[in-house]
């Protein structure tokens, strides 16, 4: 009963790093090994790599390379970001912070520890697809927030925010804005001149790119603090010797996303279709959660009443097909997906829903072994269900 | 990779296999007529366990069981039906869940609390048997912890409590047991069997 076929369909919690990645950081890593903040030339030979990186990613962004910071990740970056909102209400810049209820934990969890160290922190919420409530948005805007942090696209349902008018309204109210475009990167276009944004948070990892090595954008003259002190890196915004073949990895990601962004967009979506139709056709009663319009292309969560999510997600492992659910059981916790809750998901679709989440290696045939093989998993869990 | 990429799986091998091929399941086709059965737990709680008994001369003759829960909740109740066939009323009743996650050669600790509801539901059929067929039930009681030494509150009392909706919150269950009113040493042991209690019995 054990399946030869491996099909990773999990691209939302890490992607597959490029092969072509891959090779060009190992030739970095066994031969630039000079650090570069170095003056001599070994230094500066690692220096150019890194600057490489940045123009890159300053060209997917459409920014200025002098507006990247190289971080360890988007948590750091989203860290970051709210640190330096909390320092501005501490110098009295402002008295408010307004995120999301369905943000990344890395801001969730910094939100309550901000709280709790005494920082006002609103959250707005969002439909059913997932979508911000732009009239409970506006409500909660004012001339005391410093900061509005929204994520571009999201991790579990895929839904996309209009970054664009969100970020409008908080330069109406005079707030900086945030978004966390760590699952949009790659997927569809982000930019931070289009969009008028002063801070951008990405991953290298979930655009096939390396792990452990991250971006902040910040706009130039937008306010700034170390998270990260103790050196002169990039300017005194990050201290750590830099990760030269890590930050080339990221910079090579950044140049294949850009170039195959349309193409990828539409093969991602495609596939996405093909699944969704397929099950949907092929098992009874099922939810498809979040927005249908404004969705990452890759990304597919669907809900199975009466199957629990952890029994459907191991079933499948044993079939070699992984992926992601949002029920308790897999987290240890006894709370189902905060994310699918805050879109008004009933708890029990919330323990039964699968995360699908496409990338630049599956193809259509992944996408029919899984359409042939999830449909006898439900049926079974179903029958030895208690409904 | 392919061939043992599973080796290194979350669950033991016999947790898989009663994952995958769960023993003693209450097929809706089947036509099973139970003596008696008992129901824990809630799907709006990720949980919920059905358990059907027939008894024969005061043993568990047959068992069946359906259940809407996770990897572990369906392994551990198919060991557990496996265990209490042929045993007695007296000894099904005092299985415990780690005696259920020995046998299945443990579980992750995080996923131990997954194991509680297929006793539980075994417990409330044994019960539901004796009180359909008028029989004394001895074993109630016998299994019950002293859980607030100054005012003799057990485990059982607060989850019938939970169990009928007499206690809805922390403050009503005081007022009910006065319990953590004397030396107050229990109060944090018992807000977390109230809290694990809810949850099974579907009130959070």
């Amino acid at each position: 009963m054990m399946s030869n076929k491996l099909v990773y369909m999990d691209n939302n919690a890490t992607t597959r790093i490029a092969p072509e990645v891959v090779k060009a950081m190992a030739e970095v890593e066994a031969s630039v090994y000079g650090n570069a903040s170095s003056m001599h030339s070994f230094g500066r030979e690692a220096n150019r790599y890194v600057e490489d990186a940045r123009k890159n990613v300053a060209d997917l962004l459409e920014c200025h390379p002098e507006e990247i910071t190289f971080t360890s990740g988007a948590s750091e970056a989203n860290n970051t970001v709210f640190s330096i909102a909390r320092a501005l209400i501490e110098k009295k810049k402002g008295s408010r912070i307004i995120t999301t209820t369905i943000e990344h934990p890395s801001i969730i969890e910094t939100v309550k520890y901000l709280k709790k160290e005494g920082i006002r922190v609103d959250l707005v919420g969002v439909d059913n697809e997932g979508r911000v409530r732009m009239d409970e948005l506006e409500k909660l805007m004012g001339p005391d927030v410093v900061l509005v942090s929204v994520m571009t696209g999201n991790n579990e349902t895929g839904t996309i925010q209009d970054i664009e008018k969100i970020s409008a309204l908080a330069h109406r109210h005079g707030a900086l804005m945030h978004t966390d475009a760590t699952q949009a990167i790659g997927k569809i276009e982000v930019s931070a001149k289009k969009w008028n944004l002063d801070y951008v948070s990405m991953s290298g990892h979930k655009f096939y790119g390396p792990k452990g090595v991250g971006v902040l954008y910040a706009r130039k003259y937008a306010p700034f603090e170390p998270f990260v002190h103790g050196g002169e890196q990039e300017h005194g915004r990050r201290a750590g010797t830099y990760n030269t073949a890590a930050i080339y990895g990221l910079g090579l990601a950044a140049k294949l996303a850009k170039e195959g962004l349309k193409e990828e967009h539409d093969r991602l979506w495609e596939m996405r279709e093909r699944l969704r139709k397929g099950l949907v056709e092929n098992i009874p009663d099922v939810v498809v959660n979040g927005c249908q319009e404004h969705c990452l292309p890759g990304t597919l969560d669907i809900s199975f009443p009466c199957a629990e999510g952890e029994s459907i997600l191991l079933m499948l492992d044993m079939n070699g097909i992984a992926v992601s659910t949002g029920s308790a059981c897999a987290t240890g916790s006894l709370e189902p997906s905060y994310v699918l809750l805050a879109c008004g998901l009933d708890v029990e679709l919330a323990h039964g829903s699968i995360r699908f989440s496409l990338g630049r290696y599956n193809t259509d045939e992944d996408v029919d072994y899984v359409i042939q093989v999830l449909p006898p998993i439900i049926k079974r869990l179903r029958e030895i269900s208690t409904r | 990779m392919s061939s043992s990429f599973m080796a290194d799986w979350v669950y033991t091998d016999v947790v898989k296999d009663h994952f995958m091929n769960p023993r003693n399941i209450w097929e809706k086709d089947e036509d099973w007529e139970p003596d008696a059965f008992g129901e824990v737990g809630s799907l709006a709680c990720g949980d919920q366990m059905r358990v059907g008994i027939k008894v024969f001369n005061d043993k568990i003759a047959d068992i069946r069981w359906l259940t809407y829960g996770c990897a572990s909740a369906i392994a551990s109740t198919s060991m557990m039906s496996e265990m209490v066939k042929g045993m007695s009323l007296s000894e099904a009743y005092h299985i415990t869940p780690s005696m259920i996650t020995d046998a299945l050669g443990g579980l992750p600790e995080h996923k131990f609390h997954c194991s509680v509801l297929g006793d539980k539901a075994l417990r409330a059929a044994i019960d539901n048997y004796l009180e359909k067929n008028n029989l004394p039930n001895p074993y109630k009681n016998a299994i019950a912890k002293v859980v607030c030494e100054c005012r003799n509150v057990t485990d059982q009392q607060i989850e019938e409590l939970v169990k009928t909706d007499k206690a809805t919150t922390l403050e009503e269950l005081q007022q009910l047991t006065g319990y953590g009113t004397g030396c107050g040493k229990c109060k944090k042991n018992i807000e977390h069997i109230f809290e694990e209690m809810r949850h099974i019995y579907g009130k959070s």
